[in-house]
């Protein structure tokens, strides 16, 4: 099965669903609108030799049908001297899901439900989840009963997944069988009771089912995000390397799943996969898991990497996802410009105003409190009222905070907040209600001068509250220079340089591939941001670079 | 101070200041009645504080510079400065200096005490826009009141550098107003901690007094320390250099080792120096401080059990130990750029203000040599001279060998690390978390030089040197097998635990437990040295 084109000839066999087309020489472009009718609209249509996506054309009726077969046939016959095209189903908006089977030595396989795969990047997955918001009974019936049935064509013995892709019209098709335990097969364990593993081994040893197909429930709702070592705001995901500083699992959480390997002070590098667990939560139905999920990201504490915690969140509350709206193109139709991170409304943005200032405060109050008894007593400060200066992104925000017992009144914009909390300013979580909301907070770092990060609703926020008077006093501070970055390419993330593709005094232009650098089984091209001259060229081949390295000057 | 006069000189001409031409009206009608007392004392204070005028303020601000009384707002808690000699006035006669215009109440520097996080300091803030914060006598004398009575007190002195130099018109009257600065800095060493902020210009013989504080801070691209600047280099060895080249923070930090820190701005370096001073005790009368603290005494820190590598040569970071153990990860680290081949500045174990020693692998192996080794020494002699325990992370593979540090004085000047650690009488914790060879064992805190609790990590190994070079030393090369039975034998802990050389052998997860144990015990230790008038460290 490992084989895609061998697969897929056993599954047309097995009378599993296959993507309708044709692959060879078409005379004309009447023929290839008589292929393209007869496969139904839209098709695909692109040069047999081309590889990927590589000019591959969409038609939606014989007019386009005509205009994509005389581009592709000029491509394939001037491109690859190959004049053989490929004339497919195109699916629309296709979802990824996917069948779990389990099949013994003895003739017997089950279907274990579904999984919903759609969310992914770089056909990679990220969330995934059990049953689908998707499929109806029957549909879920007639794709798992084909699953079976190609795992009993080649006589497969063990836990497998056959995927499928599916169109808008729940039409399915087979695109390849995986024969091996999967990441994601956690939520479909939550939702049928079935322990994967535990049945895989006894298969193996040679053991027949111990389930009927009519044992195999569907109990609640399961959701799995790939928590990855990775910065979701280069291309949803660059790797990241580093020490694991501190790292503590959100298992405090009801119903939630842990899986990974790694520790607080592990190593995260470029050597392996940078996932770093697989985080699951189970509730009765959709919103019950979600809702814990949201919870789980929020109380998961993962430093010293970068990682992708405010993707997963703004994913799985985005009102497509909620909805179940999704497709395998998710993530570039809902951030065509690139993730950018939780989007703070007004209320949210005074909410993390009125927490980090009184973060800020109880800081203040508690650098004055020294134990034991002193020489010189301390000048007890008898201010219960500060006025601060929040710079948070491009805004600068006058909030003024009261202590009021143990509570902090915060005024934000002209409103009034109330904000409470243990203030334990060591732990790594904070739990905080603003106003009789509560939120799980997590400030990531602070220093001397005010500045501070927050990880809060999933997104870590950079802010710098400074007192009123320090904050009228700064616009004497001198703007420090910044790096002019269109004539020096930094390396974006840690890994090892495959290539260099230029030397000092060839002139590159813009979009022209400079070097690749490798990172984590990943090859990334890094392209000239302007036309120019090459200055110096700092790395070749087999180098291992850092994030923000210098690789190449332009002149 | 040649560079200085050129600074007074353009400070020279064009004095505004509305203040300086009322006095010259109410003096220049000789017979006529001044105003009431009320009215001048109001109107002295008035100019007082807007030191060389708004034209000499803005320029201040033009530089990217706060000026001397912005800097103590932002240093000191609000509402909490006393100034002293407010009225004091230069008393210079020469060049015209007499002119009621040459005069400005409370002359080139702001004097007083403050209060940060409610706590006493001394402040002075050289005043730039008056004279170019050129020191006089009454500038020096204001200096002197402030260092005099904080002595006495028992408080720090903070002061806020930004001046010219010399106040060329009074000649030896300002060279003697340096001198009597520097006798009080060191009369004052050891005493109360002493803290300078570079700020803006310090040239010439005004360069030893922030050299003879504790801790010299700088603000980069703002601030300067040399002895001569750039025009006389030129003229004595023909050198072409910048001043930014010669003594910027980036040269002091990180090169000559003159400066302990450099921060991005004025604000930067004030509010650092705010969360700086909580680290410190106010005298050597007081124990070091404790803050309240929320991070658990007793936290066990379970990635130190995987922290050293497996193979002895690979490097690790000593910054990983040190935060996870450290309340908070917090840690003030103090020369961070210079000799990074050992860490050293301050952190708090369970709310206890402790000064951080170790080794750094990372950099040279973390082997000592000379910048290192007086990086070390002064640092652990400030905290004991101020009741600061002693945390020693170990992992040294001996001193660096080589003509350059042989030349160099390695011998000198390893000699004051070793001097200093076996003079300390503070508490004293070491932990050996991997090597700890030859004679760089006995220097870095060991039981040997007082230690009073000494531990190895599991991965310790203590003995003269790498087994591979002891082999070739004792066989010549000629045991093939040698290497690891010397490896059995000496590289583990068991050798330096049998003799009690350390006191255990603990888990590494467990030392932030045990540090904070040992430290409440140690609280109340007293040792003494035998009487002397000073002892002879090896300088």
């Amino acid at each position: 099965m490992g084989d895609k084109i061998e697969s897929k000839l056993l599954a047309k066999n097995a009378k599993v669903n296959t993507i309708p087309g044709f692959d060879g020489v078409v005379k004309d472009a009447d023929e290839a609108v008589r292929i393209a009718r007869e496969i139904g609209y839209p098709v695909m249509i692109k040069a047999s030799a081309g590889g990927g996506g590589k000019g591959m054309r969409i038609a939606w009726d014989d007019e386009e049908t005509r205009e994509g077969f005389r581009f592709s046939s000029q491509e394939a016959a001037s491109s690859f001297g190959d004049d053989r095209l490929l004339i497919e189903k195109f699916i629309d908006n296709p979802r990824h899901i996917e069948i779990q089977i389990l099949a013994d030595k003895h003739g017997n396989a089950l279907w274990l439900n579904e999984r919903e795969c759609s969310i992914q990047r770089r056909n990679q997955k990220v969330v995934e989840e059990a049953p689908s918001t998707f499929l109806d009974p029957e549909t879920r019936r007639a794709m798992g009963e084909q699953a079976v049935a190609l795992a009993k064509a080649v006589k497969y013995s063990s836990a497998g997944t056959v995927e499928f892709l599916v169109d808008s019209s729940k039409n399915f098709y087979f695109l390849e069988m995986n024969t091996r335990l999967q990441v994601e097969h956690p939520v479909t364990e939550c939702i049928t009771g079935l322990d994967l593993v535990q049945e895989m081994i006894r298969v193996a040893k040679g053991y027949p089912l111990r389930h009927k197909q009519a044992d195999i429930p569907i109990n609640g709702w399961a959701v799995e995000c790939r928590v990855y070592a990775e910065d979701p705001y280069k291309s949803f995901g660059l790797p990241s390397i580093g020490k694991l500083s501190q790292y503590q699992e959100p298992l405090h959480v009801p119903s939630v799943r842990v899986d990974s390997g790694i520790q607080q002070g592990s190593d995260i590098s470029i050597y392996y996969d940078p996932m770093i667990s697989k985080l699951i939560t189970y509730g009765s139905n959709r919103a019950e898991a979600l809702k814990r999920m949201e919870e789980a990201l929020d109380n998961y504490v993962i430093r010293g990497v970068a990682h992708n915690i405010s993707l997963l969140r703004e994913v799985i509350i985005h009102p497509r996802f909620v909805q179940g709206d999704i497709s395998t193109k998710f993530l570039p139709e809902v951030y065509p410009d690139g993730f950018k991170g939780h989007k703070l409304t007004d209320l949210e943005r005074r909410e993390l105003l009125a927490t980090a200032a009184s973060l800020y405060v109880a800081e203040q109050l508690r650098s004055q409190r020294f134990l034991g008894t002193l020489r010189i007593p301390i000048a007890k400060s008898k201010r219960r009222s500060w006025e601060l200066s929040v710079r948070l992104g491009d805004g600068i925000y006058p909030v003024a905070v009261s202590k009021d017992g143990s509570s902090f009144s915060v005024e934000v914009d002209g409103m009034k907040l109330n904000v409470t909390s243990e203030w334990n300013l060591a732990s790594p979580l904070l739990s905080v209600t603003i106003d009789g909301t509560q939120r799980t907070i997590q400030r990531i770092s602070r220093n001397a001068s005010g500045e501070t990060s927050i990880q809060f609703l999933g997104t870590v926020y950079k802010l710098q509250i400074l007192t009123k008077v320090a904050a009228e006093l700064s616009k004497y501070m001198p703007e420090k220079a910044e790096e002019d970055t269109s004539s020096i390419l930094r390396s974006p993330m840690p890994g090892t340089v495959v290539a260099v593709s230029v030397k000092p005094g060839d002139t590159v232009s813009e979009g022209q591939e400079i070097c690749v650098i490798e990172a984590m089984k990943m090859q990334n091209s890094m392209i000239a941001a302007k036309t120019g001259k090459v200055k110096a060229v700092h790395c070749k081949a087999g180098d291992t670079v850092g994030e923000g390295d210098l690789l190449v000057e332009l002149e | 101070m040649a560079a200085v006069r050129v600074l007074c000189r353009a400070a020279g001409p064009a004095l505004p200041v509305p203040v300086s031409a009322f006095l010259c009206l109410s003096r220049a009608a000789s017979g006529a009645r001044p105003p009431p007392v009320p009215q001048r004392i109001e109107e002295k204070r008035r100019a007082a504080l807007l030191g060389g005028g708004q034209a000499r303020i803005d320029a201040q601000h033009k530089r990217g510079k706060l000026t001397a009384r912005e800097r103590i707002l932002l240093l000191l808690d609000p509402d909490s400065f006393d100034e002293y000699d407010m009225f004091v006035e230069h008393r210079c006669a020469d060049f015209g200096m007499d002119s009621s215009k040459n005069k400005y109440p409370g002359d080139s520097v702001v004097t007083g005490r403050g209060r940060i996080n409610g706590r006493l300091a001394y402040v002075f803030s050289q005043d730039f826009t008056v004279f170019g914060g050129s020191l006089s006598g009454a500038h020096a004398q204001k200096i002197c009141k402030i260092m005099d009575q904080a002595a006495m007190v028992g408080a720090p002195v903070i002061g806020l550098n930004d001046s010219g130099g010399a106040r060329i018109q009074e000649g030896v009257e300002s060279l003697a107003g340096y001198a009597d600065i520097f006798l009080r800095n060191v009369l004052c060493s050891g005493v109360v901690p002493q803290i300078s902020l570079i700020m803006g210009p310090c040239a010439g013989g005004a360069v030893y007094s922030p050299a003879l504080t504790d801790f010299t801070f700088m603000v980069k691209d703002t601030s300067y320390l040399f002895i001569t600047g750039p025009d006389v280099v030129k003229s004595v060895t023909n050198e072409d250099v910048t001043q930014e080249q010669l003594g910027g923070a980036k040269t002091h930090t990180a090169v000559s080792g003159v400066a302990h820190r450099a921060f991005e701005n004025d604000i930067d370096a004030l509010l650092n120096l705010r969360e700086f001073f909580n680290y410190l005790p106010l005298s050597n009368r007081d124990p070091a401080p404790v803050c309240e603290c929320h991070d658990p005494s007793d936290r066990p820190v379970p990635e130190l059990d995987t922290v050293v590598p497996s193979e002895s040569t690979k490097a690790y970071d000593m910054l990983d130990i040190i935060h996870s153990i450290v309340d908070e990860r917090e840690f003030f680290e103090i020369m961070p750029s210079y000799a990074r081949n050992i860490v050293v500045g301050f952190a708090r174990m369970n709310g206890r203000t402790v000064g951080i020693v170790g080794n750094q692998p990372k950099v040279a192996s973390g082997c000592l040599d000379i910048n290192s080794s007086v990086k070390g020494a002064r640092f652990v002699r400030f905290c004991d001279a101020f009741n600061i325990p002693l945390l020693t992370f170990v992992d040294v593979p001996g001193f660096l060998p080589g003509t350059a540090q042989e030349y160099g004085g390695i011998i000198r000047h390893g000699a004051k690390l070793l001097f200093a650690f076996a003079e300390a009488t503070v508490p004293k914790i070491t932990v050996i978390t991997r090597k700890a060879y030859g004679g760089a064992y006995d220097v870095m805190s060991s039981k040997h030089l007082r230690g009073d609790a000494n531990y190895a990590w599991p991965t310790a190994e203590v003995a003269v040197m790498g087994a591979k070079g002891a082999v070739q030393i004792i066989f010549r090369g000629k045991e093939a097998n040698a290497e690891q039975e010397y490896v059995d034998k000496f590289a583990n802990p068991f050798p330096a635990a049998t003799r009690g050389f350390v006191d255990d052998i603990i888990q590494p997860s467990t030392t932030r437990r045990r540090i904070c144990q040992d430290l409440d015990v140690l609280a109340s230790k007293s040792q003494a040295s035998p009487w002397k008038k000073h002892a002879n460290i090896p300088l």
